[in-house]
């Protein structure tokens, strides 16, 4: 975490974070799959500048490599096969063609972060006035409420030191004017970064050419249900986005986290401390109920009222 | 009050005694490290168990403590905890009870419904925290289980661990509320007085067994009716 002064949100903080330095540019990274050649660069660009190594893993038969994020991996190409309507020209014999669709997966950096809404942590993790998303693994505890609140499946516990990690958006390069580095390394342009507004008229500028070239469906990819994210896809198929490897059609906040993280934690704090308040009024008004004497419970003859006497004639 | 004068009868063995503050202590120390977890005004709380770090990676294993402790004291208090007749009159008259009025209240056993309902509400609370507990269990189990069934069971542990909390701030006030009852678990004896006034049933109930009508401390502070031990060395009368 480089920048401490331009934190619009900080999870688990209930007063307003430091953010005297927020007239910045919102950013955002376009990435348009239709360019993507499935190169890795990107990936290999990402271990490079974060100084991450993963394990050597093995290989499944198929071009995903590592097949899923991990602590060490904040950034993976998911490749996948799909029957899509032909759209390659004048060949009406064909209904149907082979699409190979690759997408980069990492972090979107959501508008409104659900893993920033889960986190217990105070300032484990934050988000910047540019839109950018960032842990700061000194305060992550390691209890994976990110990964509870992810719309996304995104950040990883590292099995190293047991906290979490994910794509920073090269939050330190942006913060001194460099584009992230997968950005630097895309060989196709297929990855673009500069103002979300910016990017958003990029993206607008290659739906309308891949819908020329026949993809109706084409899109962008910046769901409402999170705010929009501040990494963007361009898809030539944006009304199925799980043909993708499994990118969520309509992805926000579960309702769930919204209620464990939401509307629960005043309402029944407030009646743990009335219950504990009402106690103490009622033995403040009703007071207790006092150790009944033998007289009172086995009257004068009884046997209990000997006994006491006699011990008190003892002392 | 003063037992030197009044005659007194086992109530809680020392079995049952430590297991209690066990349990007591485990069961602060999650509320305290959990409650940190819950909601941000709470989080100084985390540092009860050595900073929030730490608090993440005790607390489960703090409440599988509990879990264990608990099993065993629920087992051996079910026969005391059934619903019984007089019960639901009493739970009517809950006026009388809240205002002092015990005279007008029908006798109930060794557990009043009130202490019935705690004993109920943590029978559900806390099997749900250890399964729900454990789906979130990180680094353990959590990654074994679907990322849809963790976030319900992060609700439900949360509202299993409100019900809990606000059945234990009950369960003391009760204690500090009804004179006689934290003695009870502290030293583990009440007065013939005491038990024939709360618990009417379970002191005729008691009075069958020949230590408990004699009053005789040593005898049954081993949680046993039988033998006679050593003799009263006076510490059970502070």
């Amino acid at each position: 975490m480089i920048n401490s002064q331009n934190i619009v949100a900080r999870s688990a903080t209930t007063l307003p974070a430091p953010h005297v330095r927020d007239d910045v540019v919102e950013v955002a990274k376009l990435i348009d799959v239709s360019k993507c050649i499935g190169c890795k660069a990107c990936q290999v660009a990402c271990m490079e500048w974060n100084d991450l190594r993963d394990e050597v893993g093995e290989c499944h038969g198929v071009y995903d490599n590592p097949m899923d994020l991990t602590a060490d991996s904040w950034t993976v190409m998911r490749f996948n096969e799909v029957e899509t309507d032909f759209v390659g020209g004048e060949d009406v014999s064909k209904e149907k063609e082979l699409s190979w669709l690759i997408r980069k997966d990492g972090c979107m950096h959501c508008a409104e972060p659900g893993c920033l809404e889960a986190c217990p942590a105070p300032g484990a993790i934050v988000k910047y006035a540019n839109g950018i998303v960032d842990f700061d693994s000194n305060n992550c505890i390691g209890c994976g409420y990110c990964i509870t609140g992810c719309p996304f499946n995104i950040p990883r516990i590292s099995e190293k030191d047991s906290k979490s990690y994910k794509c920073t958006l090269c939050s330190d390069r942006v913060n001194v004017g460099l584009e992230p580095a997968c950005v630097k390394a895309c060989p196709t342009n297929c990855i673009e970064f500069g103002s979300k507004k910016d990017m958003l008229a990029r993206a607008d500028k290659r739906v309308n050419d891949l819908k020329e070239r026949g993809y109706e469906q084409a899109g962008i990819y910046d769901p409402a249900g999170v705010g929009g994210t501040h990494v963007m896809y361009v898809l030539h198929h944006s009304d199925e986005p799980g043909l993708y490897s499994g990118l969520a059609k309509d992805p926000r906040i579960s309702p769930v986290v919204g209620a464990w993280k939401g509307i629960t934690k005043p309402i029944m704090s407030a009646i743990l401390g009335i219950t504990a308040f009402a106690g103490f009024f009622h033995y403040i008004t009703k007071g207790p109920k006092e150790e009944p004497t033998d007289e009172e419970v086995f009257g004068e003859d009884d046997d209990h009222h000997r006994v006491s006497r006699e011990e008190e004639h003892r002392s | 009050m003063n037992f030197k004068k009044q005659k007194t009868m086992l109530r809680y063995g020392p079995g049952t005694r430590a297991n209690h503050w066990a349990m007591a202590g485990a069961f602060i120390l999650l509320t305290l490290s959990g409650l940190a977890f819950f909601h941000p005004p709470f989080f100084f709380f985390s540092h009860s168990l050595g900073g929030p770090v730490w608090s993440r990676v005790l607390h489960p294993f703090i409440g599988v403590v509990l879990f264990v402790l608990f099993v065993i004291i629920a087992v051996r208090q079910l026969k005391y905890n059934m619903l019984m007749k007089n019960d639901v009159q009493w739970m009517r008259q809950m006026g009388d009870v809240l205002n002092n009025r015990d005279d007008k209240l029908p006798p109930i056993g060794k557990y009043n419904p009130g202490q019935k309902m705690v004993y109920w509400a943590l029978i559900l609370c806390i099997p749900v925290l250890l399964i729900t507990g454990v789906i979130m269990w990180r680094p353990w189990f959590a990654g074994f289980f679907p990322i849809p069934l963790i976030r319900v069971a992060s609700l439900v542990h949360a509202l299993a661990a409100f019900i809990g909390i606000a059945t234990i701030i009950v369960h003391v006030y009760a204690a500090i509320w009804v004179k006689g009852s934290v003695k009870a678990m502290t030293r583990g004896r009440v007065t013939h007085a005491w038990a024939k006034h709360h618990h009417p049933l379970w002191y005729e109930e008691e009075m069958e067994k020949p230590s408990q009508r004699a009053g005789d401390e040593d005898a049954s502070e081993r949680d046993t009716t039988s033998h006679h031990g050593a003799r009263n060395d006076g510490r059970t009368s502070g």
